[in-house]
């Protein structure tokens, strides 16, 4: 039953908040409530996959490949234990972030949908509920982008949705080739069904319609626009979930179905997705160089780092997918960091875009600093968290002896760092133009202490490095080899 | 029966793809229906096509023989009921979109992304 709670508690959590939609101090104090008890949930089902290894729920009872099965491997449940923790940053920080008039309109109840869509997406082991829960977070999070919107927000919205709705269709496409060519929608069943019959022709369209479904959810070239168009629009709380979260979803799916369905060294779907990966790592960090605020930056940072992750997935040696395992869990906690540092400055700047806001350095020092970890982090500074993601890519492509591989992961990381260092100079260092003084007001307390939080954990996996490292390393044995999720999965029907 | 089901389906993609090149919202959204549509049928049509046989299994039988497998239409019916969520929330974005920007001409809405020295982003 553990497994099935961080899809309950949120879509508890949600009913109650909008029970309580004309009390708005009931609605924080349930939405509190709701996320804590998630991360509590989510580290739970980690203490068990810790201590036994993949475990797996029939819903209703029925048996493996007939009803629908949640699994939880240490790679699953790691990622739910962050989304408890993202959930509890973000809603301690829309308490000082999101407007009353947002909150009023259903911030909170949306928000809780949409973790409850993000968790199943984790949890699941059959791919047509992982499509159910991508709509689940899909449509709470179109509510979440327009949620007291003005026109920016509006515009940001449509695009999103516009270029979502397409993926769905695809992903629907794919998984209706899949089971007609296989008769099983179950990842375990496939993985067995699947056995060599890759380069059949059904099999690879089904395939290609869910890379195209996968990498436009993750916001891969060429299939990322709706990204950099909407990430910047909405509350800053809702950004940071979205980007800790959202797009992760989307390179989760990537990397579960294609270790566990499908196999990928040496066929066609490894050279497309080296292509992939690289394009939107180059793609994003130029993107990167040239946005007029923080928040647009990071946008295009997101495709980037999307790309590095993907380039483990496709390089498909052992090493290559323990590097982009851990790339992506130490990314959430970035890119949340990030977007709440982007969120602070905004409230101490007054202004988001680099013209109209910039004095931080001499106005807040250490706020500043908060920010600048997570952004050297994403260029792959040592010793934050997101150097030893990098190096152990580095690694990876060097040990397949592909060098322009090498050359693509330090160069981007290099133009990566050119793009925080300019946000560094633009919106830090030089002078404001109305003074130095931070003319917003000071950053309350709601916003510094998830961000000081977020900002403390990639100092921690950076320099603590070892024992989040070994469990990246156990991620991808457990990826590679899917013989205890298979047991999990068709064995004791917990 | 496939034939046509498979040719119905190619047609409602290619109409699709007509309309959403349109750069207008109100027509991308009717040729989304129409894709997502086709894929319903696709997935129809991975069930196997058989006319007047129920799926029931026969008494003291196991499995049923020459009918229609009946997963992929309640699989249909699922996507159905989420498409049609995701076509009213989509409608009424776009009517809001609409009543905010005065026009549905996808390449005039640059209020997210305000080109630089355009007058786009005026309010």
């Amino acid at each position: 039953m553990l497994l099935f709670w961080p899809v309950v508690i949120p879509f508890f959590t949600a009913v109650l908040t909008m029970l309580a939609w004309r009390s708005v101090p009931a609605q924080r104090a349930i939405s509190l409530a709701g996320a804590a008890a998630l991360l509590v949930a989510g580290l739970r089902i980690l203490a068990e996959v810790v201590a036994n290894g993949p475990v797996a729920a029939q819903a209703g009872g029925w048996p493996a490949p007939f009803g629908i099965t949640f699994v939880a491997d240490l790679f699953s449940a790691a990622l739910v234990a962050l989304v408890g923790l993202v959930a509890v940053a973000a809603v301690v920080f829309a308490r000082a972030d999101v407007t009353a008039d947002q909150e009023r309109h259903g911030h909170h109840p949306l928000t809780h949908a949409m973790l409850a869509g993000v968790c199943g997406a984790f949890l699941t082991g059959d791919i047509f509920n992982m499509y159910v829960w991508f709509e689940v977070m899909l449509i709470a999070s179109f509510g979440l982008l327009v949620v007291g919107g003005g026109r920016a927000q509006l515009d940001g919205a449509v695009k999103y949705v516009g270029l979502n709705l397409v993926a769905t269709v695809a992903f629907l496409s794919g998984v209706g080739l899949l089971y007609g060519a296989t008769g099983a929608l179950n990842m375990a069943d496939l993985h067995v069904r699947l056995e060599g019959r890759t380069m059949e022709t059904p099999i690879l369209a089904s395939a290609a319609f869910l890379i195209f479904a996968f990498a436009s959810k993750a916001a891969l070239f060429p299939l990322f626009f709706w990204l950099p168009a909407s990430y910047h629009t909405p509350s800053f709380a809702t950004s940071a979930v979205l980007a800790g979260l959202l797009t992760k979803v989307g390179v989760y799916a990537l990397i579960r179905v294609f270790t566990l369905v499908y196999d990928v060294e040496g066929t066609a779907i490894q050279t497309l997705l080296l292509w992939i990966a690289v394009l939107s790592m180059v793609v994003g960090a130029l993107g990167a160089l040239v946005q007029p605020s923080i928040r647009r930056v990071l946008g295009f940072g997101i495709v980037s780092s999307v790309g590095y992750m993907l380039l483990g997935l496709a390089v498909a040696t052992p090493l290559a997918l323990f590097g982009a395992v851990f790339y992506l869990l130490q990314d959430v906690v970035v890119k949340t960091g990030l977007f709440m540092g982007a969120g602070v400055a905004r409230r101490l700047a007054g202004a988001e875009d680099f013209d109209r806001a910039a004095g931080l350095w001499r106005a807040r020092p250490w706020t500043s600093v908060l920010f600048l970890v997570p952004a050297l982090s994403l260029a792959g500074v040592p010793p934050f968290s997101g150097f030893w993601a990098k190096l152990l890519l580095v690694q990876a492509t060097l040990a397949v002896g592909s060098y322009g591989l090498v050359f693509a992961v330090l160069g981007v990381g290099l133009l990566t760092l050119l793009a925080m260092a300019r946000v560094w100079a633009l919106g830090f260092w030089s002078a404001h133009p109305d003074g130095d003084a931070a003319v917003g007001g000071p950053a309350p307390a709601a916003m510094l202490a998830p961000m000081a939080a977020m900002t403390g954990l990639v100092v921690l996996v950076g320099v603590w490095a070892a024992p989040f490292v070994d469990a990246a390393a156990v991620m991808a044995t457990q990826l590679a080899d899917p013989a205890a999720y298979l047991a999990a999965v068709t064995g004791d029907a917990r | 029966m496939e034939i046509t089901l498979a040719l119905l389906a190619g047609l409602l993609v290619a109409a699709g793809a007509y309309l959403m090149m349109s750069g207008k919202l109100l027509p991308y959204l009717f040729g989304l229906t129409m894709i997502s549509n086709a894929a319903n049928l696709i997935i129809f049509a991975s069930g196997r096509l058989t006319y007047a046989r129920p799926p029931l299994v026969p008494e003291g039988g196991y499995t049923v023989t020459g009918a229609a497998n009946a997963l992929p239409q309640a699989l249909i019916l699922t996507a159905i009921v989420i498409g049609f969520g995701l076509l009213v929330f989509a409608l009424a974005l776009t009517y809001r979109s609409f009543r905010v920007f005065k026009t549905i001409e996808m390449d005039a809405m640059r209020a997210s992304e305000p080109v630089p020295g355009a007058e786009a982003g005026r309010r």
